[in-house]
């Protein structure tokens, strides 16, 4: 995806940095995406992919081995959050304001799950996210996410230590 | 035990300690059955590794989430007579204010009882349980 040839382009983070400041927080700075062990699969601005591999201890029913609704909903939150931020041209933290999930089918035991999230609008103050989550087929989504999330105003400090030095 | 039996045991005990430890992810959590006073709540004392955002520092949102689907499932097993684990339909968070690096409560109430399917309101909270800092509103089938 190539930035349109304005002014306001020269302030948006280049995909490389892009990149870094996602994959930071996912492994490294976030204490709870880190225990998880989730990973960065693809970053473009406002499109981002994320993926939780299967792990006993995210398991919701014991007798099935289906996970929790809940390890969903975080790999959601993050990567439809972390989406939010990247659509914007300055990197600014970001509050949930909130997020709704469709468990459209019970995840497969034993796969790994993508959780991909686009942010199709923002405002002024608030951005707005799709997000579905899937196993081998993205056209056999697990869940579907719709997210609001409320950026911050001008003057607070960045979410990432790593941008912040770099703004 | 079968977790139908644990379930049951549950609703007949009014206490879901057992049924708490029988699922992975909620011990992965941390999460514990409590009561006091002002009712029954399902407890997830801080742990480091909660943390989303570790500049506020703050839960991460998705834990909140977590916490309330499992709050609200654990009322469904409390409070209807069905021996099978909820399955979760939808849910709709809203988040109230940042949820800080302490215990934090949950739990929920039935606002609509069908044959196949609950609605159940929940609610998070850290220092008092009229002051949540995030609700949810879920949709379970219970059979």
């Amino acid at each position: 995806m190539s930035a349109p040839a304005n002014a306001e382009s020269r302030r948006m983070p280049a995909p490389e940095e892009l990149l870094a400041y996602v994959k930071h927080i996912v492994t490294e700075a976030s204490p709870h995406m880190r225990e998880i062990g989730a990973q960065v699969v693809s970053v473009e601005p406002g499109r981002l992919t994320f993926r939780l591999d299967y792990r006993p201890e995210f398991v919701g029913h014991p007798e099935t081995g289906v996970l929790h609704g809940g390890a969903v909903t975080v790999l959601l939150d993050s990567v439809s959050g972390l989406t939010a931020a990247t659509a914007l041209r300055r990197l600014v933290p970001l509050a949930t304001l909130d997020l709704r999930i469709d468990y459209l089918r019970p995840a497969t035991p034993g796969q790994a799950v993508l959780a991909q999230a686009h942010c199709f609008k923002v405002t002024r103050s608030v951005a707005f996210t799709r997000a579905f989550a899937y196993q081998d087929d993205p056209d056999d989504p697990i869940a579907h996410c719709t997210g609001s999330f409320m950026l911050a105003t001008a003057g607070e400090t960045m979410a990432s230590p790593t941008l912040g030095e770099r703004q | 035990m079968t977790l139908e039996a644990l379930i049951r045991r549950a609703r007949t005990a009014g206490d879901v300690t057992a049924f708490n430890q029988a699922i992975p992810y909620m011990r992965f959590l941390g999460t514990e059955f409590v009561r006091d006073g002002d009712g029954p709540a399902l407890k997830l004392p801080f742990q480091e590794k909660l943390i989303g955002n570790p500049n506020l520092p703050a839960l991460h949102g998705g834990v909140t989430g977590a916490l309330l689907e499992s709050a609200a499932i654990a009322t469904v097993i409390l409070e209807v007579d069905a021996p099978k684990l909820p399955k979760i339909v939808n849910i709709s968070i809203d988040y109230l204010r940042p949820g800080r690096p302490l215990d934090t409560y949950a739990w929920g109430r039935i606002t609509r009882l069908g044959r196949r399917i609950v609605n159940v309101q929940a609610a998070a909270w850290q220092d008092a349980r009229d002051n949540p800092i995030a609700t949810a509103s879920a949709h379970f089938l219970i059979s």
